[in-house]
C-alpha cells in the first residue's frame, strides 16, 4: 500500500469522524475533540503533500463514489504542494479554533462545517478529472459560504458579505464549468490524463477560450482586481479562524487553478494568456495595497494584503508565461519557483496574522485600528506573534516573505535581453509594481503593528483586553514558528518546490544551495540566514560597545515632550486614519476618498460655529465603478419588470397561453 | 573567503563607525562657512555623542521595549550593511550574503524600526514623524529597485562585489546614458533616504516641519547618541554606495592586504567630496513641502525608469 494513499485516506477519514463528533458530541467536549480530530486529519494531510513534493506519485480510480464519471484522484508534486500547504494551514487553525468558541461558534453546524470545509480544500489539488475537480471546488465554496455567514444572527454586515460571495464564488464556478466541459468536449474525455495529451494539439482558438474562461473563474476565487469585491467583505466578516483558512489556503486554489490548466493541462500558450495574467497580477497587487494602507478594519487591511499577495503570485506566474513563450527556460522555472514559494510564505505568514487579529477581536471585540492600541503589555504573545506576520507580511529581512519576494525580482529583472520587447517593456514596469507594492505593504504594516498594539489604548475596549486562552495561542505560535523557520532556512524546502515547479516547467531546479541560494540562469545570491546572524552580531557587538562606553545610571522614566501644554490623554495619538493620510493625499486621484463636512452655526449667527461634523471614507473604487452600475441596472430591470406583472390574473393566463402557443409555432415551423 | 576581505570588512566597518561623526561635522562646517558663520568643527560631533553617552538613560513614560529596541536595530541594520557594500574591498565575505536588494531592505528594517519606536511614544510628533518617513520610503523604494534593475542588466548580478567589479573592468560604462541617469535617480533617493534638504530638514528646531527628528523626539542620553550615530553612518553608506557603485577606483579587489590602505583613503576622499557637494547644495536649496516631496520622488522614478529602458535599447 503506497504511504501517500494511506495518508490522505487518513486525512479523510478523520476529517469525516471530526464531523460525526461535532454532530453527536455534547457541548462541553465538542470543540475539544473536534480540533484534535481535525488537527490531526490536517497534519495526514499535510503530510501526504509533503511526501508528494519528495516525488511519490499516487493515483486512484473509485468508479462508484459519483454516478456517471466515478471519482478520480492524483497527487503530483505540484498537488502536493497546495495539499501540505492547506494542510499545515489546517493545523494551526484547529489548535486555535479548540479556544475560540465565543459567540456560538462552538455550536454543531459551525463546528461540523470546519472538518468538512478542510476536507474538500485537500480534495481539490488531489482531484484528477474535471467532475471530480468541479465537485470539490462547489463543495469547498458552498461550506466556506455557510462558515462565513455563521455570525450572521449577531450582525447584519455578515448576511451582506455572505451574498458578495455566494454570488461570486457560483459566478466563478459558472465560467469554470464552462472553460473545463468545453475543454472535456474538445479533448473526448474528462480525466486530467486525456485533457494532459490532448490539451497541446487543439485549435488556438478553443485553447484560448478554455484559459480565459478558467482564469476568469480561478482568478475570482484569488481575489485577483476586478474579481475581488466579496474577499474584503467575507474576510473581516468571518470568524478568525476561518478567515485565515480562507486567506492563506482556499484563495491559493485559485492559483493552483490557473497553473494546473494552463502549465500543466494545456501545455504552456502564446504570449498573450500570460500578459493578461501579468497585468492582472499587477493592476491587484497595486490596487490590493493601496486599499490596505488606507484600511482602517484590522481585518480588512489584512484582506485587501491578500488580495496584493496573490497579486504577487500572478506576476511571478504570468512572468513564467512570458519567459516560457520566448524560450527563457530556466528564468521560466524561477519566475514559478518564486511565485510558489511565494504562495507558501503567504498562507504562513497570513495565517499568523488573521488568528493574532482574532485574538485581538476575542479579547476586545473591536476590530477598529482607531479603537485600539496599547495592546503590548496586555497581550504580550499575541503582540509578539502579530510582529512575526507583520515583518513578513512586508517583506523585510529577516521575514519570509522577503526571499520569495527577492525571487520573484531575480527572475523579473534578469528577463530582459532573453525576453525580446515584449520582456523590455513589462518587466521594468512589473519590477516597479512589486516595489511599490513592497514600500507600501511596509507603511501599511507599520500601521497595523504600530497603531494597533503599541503606544496607549485609543479606546475602552482596548484598556481592558486580555491575553486569549492557551490553545489560541497555541494555533498562532505554531504558524508564527513556521514562518521563522521558512524564513531563516528556505532551502528546507526548495527541492520539493523544484519537483512541482517542474510539474509545469521543466528543467533543472531553478534555486539550489543550503545557506546560500544560488540561481540558475542569473548571478545573484541571497543568504537569509547569513543576514540575519549579521544583524544579530551587530546588535550583541554592540550591546556590549554601549556597556563599556555609556553610563552605567539607572534608567529612569520622564514625562513625555508637551510643548509644555500638560499630559497628553490617549486622544492625542495618531491614529490609523491619520497614519495613512500622507499617502492618501499622494495617492489621492486613485483613491478618490469621500469627505464630508458639515458645518452647523449657531442660530444668532452665521460666522459662530456650533458643531463641525465630518466624515471620511476610502470607498474601493472598482467596485463603485464596475459593480454600482451592474446592480443598479439589475435593480432597475427589476423595476421595470413589475409592470409586466400588475395583480391581474387575466394578464398571467395570457402569458401562459401566449408562450404555449408561441412555442408551439415555433416548433412547427422549425420541423 | 580570503582573509584580505574579512580584513577589509571589519577595516571598512570601523572605517565607518569612526568617520562619520566626522562626516557630519564636515558638512556642518562646510555649511557654516558658506552661511558666514565660524561653525562648531569637524569633531563636534563625536563630541555631542561623548556628552549624550555620558548623560543617564531616559525613558519616555508609557512607551515599551520597542522604543529601546529600536535605535540598537537601526544602528545594527547600519553596521552589517557597512559589512556587505564594497567600500574599502569588493571581496567581503559577506557579499554573497546579501546584494543590493537586500541591502536596501536591511536598511529599509532600520527605518522601520525607528518608525515603531516613534509611534510606540503615544505622542502626536513621534507618530507624525513615522506616517511621514514612512511615506517617503513607500515612494522611494521603486525608484532604487529600478535603478538596481538598471545597473544589474549587463552585469547579470545585484550582488554589489559583481557590479563594481565590472565597471573596474569596463569603466567607459560609467560614462553611459544607463549610468547617469541610474546615477542621478539614485542621488536623488539618496538624499530622501538620508533625510536631508530639500526633503527633510536635519537641523530643524520646528516639531511641525521634521521628519526624521520628530520620530527620535523622545529618545534622550545613550539612546539618542545611538540614533545621531546610527543616521551619520546610514548617511556614509549611502554616499559611499553611490561613489563606489559609479566610481569605483582604488577600491581593493585583490587578495592582498597592501591596496587595503590606500583604498579606505581614497574611500574617505570620495564620502568627503560627495558629502561637501552635499551641504554646498543644501545652502542653495530651500525644504520642499511635505506634498511636494513626491513630485521630485516621481521625477527620480522617470530617470531609473529612462535608465532601464537604455540599458535594453542603447545596449
Amino acid at each position: 500500500v503506497n504511504v501517500l494513499g494511506t495518508e490522505l485516506s487518513a486525512a479523510l477519514g478523520l476529517c469525516l469522524l471530526a464531523v460525526c463528533a461535532a454532530l453527536v458530541m455534547p457541548a462541553r467536549f465538542r470543540p475539544g475533540l473536534v480540533g484534535v480530530c481535525t488537527a490531526a486529519a490536517a497534519a495526514a494531510g499535510a503530510a501526504a503533500g509533503v511526501a508528494a513534493m519528495t516525488g511519490s506519485l499516487w493515483t486512484a480510480w473509485l468508479p462508484d463514489l459519483l454516478p456517471l464519471a466515478g471519482v478520480r484522484l492524483a497527487v503530483d508534486p505540484l498537488g502536493g504542494l497546495f495539499l501540505a500547504v492547506t494542510g499545515g494551514v489546517g493545523v494551526c487553525v484547529a489548535v486555535y479554533g479548540m479556544g475560540y468558541t465565543r459567540h456560538g461558534l462552538g455550536g454543531r453546524t459551525v463546528q461540523a462545517l470546519l472538518p468538512l470545509f478542510l476536507a474538500a480544500m485537500l480534495l481539490v489539488p488531489v482531484a484528477a478529472s474535471v467532475s471530480t475537480f468541479l465537485v470539490c471546488w462547489e463543495l469547498m465554496a458552498v461550506t466556506s459560504l455557510l462558515l462565513v455567514v455563521a455570525e450572521h444572527r449577531r450582525r447584519p454586515e455578515v448576511a451582506q458579505a455572505g451574498l458578495w460571495y455566494a454570488v461570486m464564488t457560483h459566478l466563478g464556478l459558472v465560467v469554470i464549468l464552462a472553460g473545463l466541459a468545453g475543454f472535456a468536449a474538445a479533448a473526448h474525455g474528462e480525466s486530467f490524463a486525456a485533457l494532459r495529451s490532448a490539451g497541446a494539439g487543439l485549435s488556438p482558438t478553443v485553447r484560448g477560450a478554455v484559459f480565459v474562461a478558467t482564469l476568469v473563474g480561478f482568478a475570482s476565487k484569488a481575489g485577483i482586481v476586478p474579481l475581488h469585491v466579496w474577499l474584503p467583505r467575507a474576510h473581516p466578516e468571518a470568524p478568525s479562524h476561518v478567515s485565515a483558512l480562507m486567506s492563506a489556503a482556499m484563495v491559493n486554489l485559485g492559483v493552483y487553478g490557473i497553473v494546473r490548466v494552463g502549465f500543466d493541462l494545456l501545455g504552456g500558450g502564446p504570449a498573450w494568456w500570460w500578459l493578461l495574467v501579468l497585468v492582472a497580477g499587477a493592476v491587484s497587487a497595486l490596487h490590493g495595497i493601496l486599499q490596505a494602507v488606507v484600511a482602517t478594519d484590522l481585518k480588512r487591511l489584512l484582506g485587501y494584503s491578500t488580495c496584493e499577495n496573490m497579486g504577487l503570485v500572478l506576476i511571478g506566474v504570468g512572468a513564467c508565461g512570458l519567459l516560457a513563450a520566448s524560450g527563457a527556460r530556466a528564468l521560466a522555472a524561477l519566475a514559478l519557483l518564486a511565485a510558489l514559494l511565494h504562495v507558501v510564505n503567504h498562507a504562513g505568514f497570513k495565517t499568523v496574522l488573521f488568528l493574532s487579529a482574532g485574538s485581538v477581536l476575542h479579547a476586545t471585540g473591536s476590530r477598529d485600528l482607531d479603537e485600539l492600541g496599547g495592546l503590548r503589555s496586555r497581550m504580550p504573545v499575541t503582540t509578539v506573534v502579530f510582529a512575526v506576520g507583520a515583518l513578513a507580511a512586508s517583506a523585510l529581512p529577516p521575514g519570509n516573505a522577503f526571499v520569495s519576494e527577492w525571487l520573484l525580482l531575480q527572475s523579473l529583472i534578469h528577463a530582459l535581453p532573453a525576453g525580446g520587447t515584449t520582456a523590455a517593456v513589462t518587466m521594468p514596469l512589473a519590477v516597479a509594481v512589486v516595489a511599490l507594492s513592497a514600500g507600501l505593504a511596509i507603511a501599511t504594516f507599520v500601521k497595523a503593528f504600530g497603531v494597533g498594539f503599541l503606544a496607549r489604548p485609543r479606546g475602552a475596549a482596548a484598556q481592558r483586553a486580555t491575553e486569549s486562552p492557551s490553545s489560541m495561542l497555541g494555533g498562532m505560535a505554531l504558524a508564527a514558528a513556521a514562518c521563522v523557520v521558512l524564513a531563516l532556512a528556505p532551502a528546507l524546502i526548495l527541492p520539493g518546490l523544484s519537483r512541482a515547479v517542474a510539474v509545469a516547467a521543466p528543467g533543472p531546479a531553478p534555486a539550489t544551495g543550503m545557506v546560500t541560494l544560488h540561481l540558475a540562469g542569473a548571478a545573484s545570491t541571497l543568504s537569509p540566514l547569513l543576514v540575519a546572524v549579521a544583524v544579530l552580531t551587530a546588535i550583541i557587538g554592540l550591546l556590549a560597545l554601549l556597556r563599556v562606553v555609556a553610563s552605567r545610571r539607572v534608567r529612569r522614566e520622564a514625562r513625555l515632550w508637551d510643548c509644555g501644554a500638560g499630559p497628553m490623554s490617549a486622544r492625542m495619538e495618531y491614529t490609523a486614519t491619520s497614519f495613512a493620510e500622507p499617502l492618501r493625499r499622494v495617492f489621492d486621484d486613485v483613491l478618490a476618498p469621500e469627505t464630508d463636512v458639515d458645518v452647523t452655526p449657531v442660530k444668532e449667527s452665521a460666522y459662530l460655529v456650533d458643531s463641525v461634523r465630518y466624515r471620511t471614507a476610502v470607498p474601493d473604487r472598482i467596485e463603485r465603478r464596475l459593480y454600482d452600475p451592474v446592480l443598479a441596472a439589475a435593480a432597475w430591470l427589476g423595476q421595470v419588470a413589475r409592470l409586466l406583472a400588475n395583480g391581474s390574473v387575466h394578464r398571467y393566463l395570457a402569458y401562459g397561453f401566449g408562450t404555449f402557443t408561441g412555442l408551439l409555432i415555433v416548433l412547427a415551423v422549425l420541423r | 573567503m580570503s582573509a584580505a576581505g574579512l580584513v577589509g570588512a571589519v577595516a571598512q566597518v570601523a572605517l565607518v563607525g569612526v568617520g562619520s561623526p566626522l562626516l557630519v561635522g564636515q558638512m556642518r562646517q562646510v555649511r557654516a562657512r558658506l552661511e558666514g558663520r565660524a561653525g562648531a568643527g569637524v569633531r563636534q560631533p563625536w563630541r555631542d555623542l561623548r556628552k549624550l553617552l555620558r548623560k543617564e538613560p531616559i525613558t519616555a513614560r508609557g512607551s515599551g521595549p520597542v522604543l529601546r529596541v529600536a535605535p540598537l536595530l537601526l544602528a545594527g541594520t547600519v553596521l552589517a550593511v557597512a559589512a556587505v557594500v564594497p567600500i574599502a574591498t569588493t571581496a567581503s565575505p559577506l557579499d554573497g550574503a546579501a546584494d543590493l536588494f537586500a541591502v536596501t531592505a536591511l536598511l529599509a528594517l532600520g527605518t522601520v524600526a525607528l518608525a515603531l519606536g516613534g509611534l510606540d511614544t503615544g505622542t502626536a510628533f513621534g507618530g507624525m514623524g513615522a506616517s511621514r518617513e514612512m511615506t517617503v520610503m513607500a515612494l522611494v523604494e521603486p525608484t532604487i529597485l529600478l535603478s538596481v534593475f538598471a545597473l544589474s542588466v549587463r552585469v547579470g548580478s545585484t550582488n554589489l562585489g559583481v557590479i563594481v567589479t565590472s565597471t573596474l573592468h569596463d569603466p567607459q560604462r560609467v560614462i553611459s546614458p544607463v549610468s547617469l541617469l541610474a546615477a542621478v535617480a539614485l542621488a536623488v533617493v539618496t538624499v530622501a533616504e538620508t533625510g536631508r534638504i530639500p526633503v527633510d530638514n536635519p537641523a530643524t528646531h520646528l516639531e511641525l516641519t521634521m521628519i526624521h527628528e520628530a520620530m527620535v523626539l523622545e529618545y534622550a542620553g545613550p539612546d539618542l547618541a545611538l540614533v545621531e550615530w546610527a543616521s551619520g553612518m546610514r548617511l556614509t553608506v549611502l554616499l559611499g554606495l553611490l561613489a563606489n557603485l559609479f566610481a569605483p577606483w582604488g577600491i581593493a579587489s585583490g587578495t592582498s592586504l597592501a591596496a587595503l590602505p590606500f583604498a579606505l583613503a581614497v574611500f574617505t576622499a570620495k564620502v568627503a567630496l560627495l558629502g561637501g557637494a552635499l551641504a554646498v547644495a543644501e545652502v542653495f536649496l530651500a525644504k520642499l513641502r511635505m506634498f511636494r516631496v513626491p513630485e521630485l520622488l516621481a521625477g527620480s522614478f522617470v530617470l531609473a525608469l529612462l535608465a532601464v529602458a537604455a540599458s535594453f535599447f542603447l545596449a
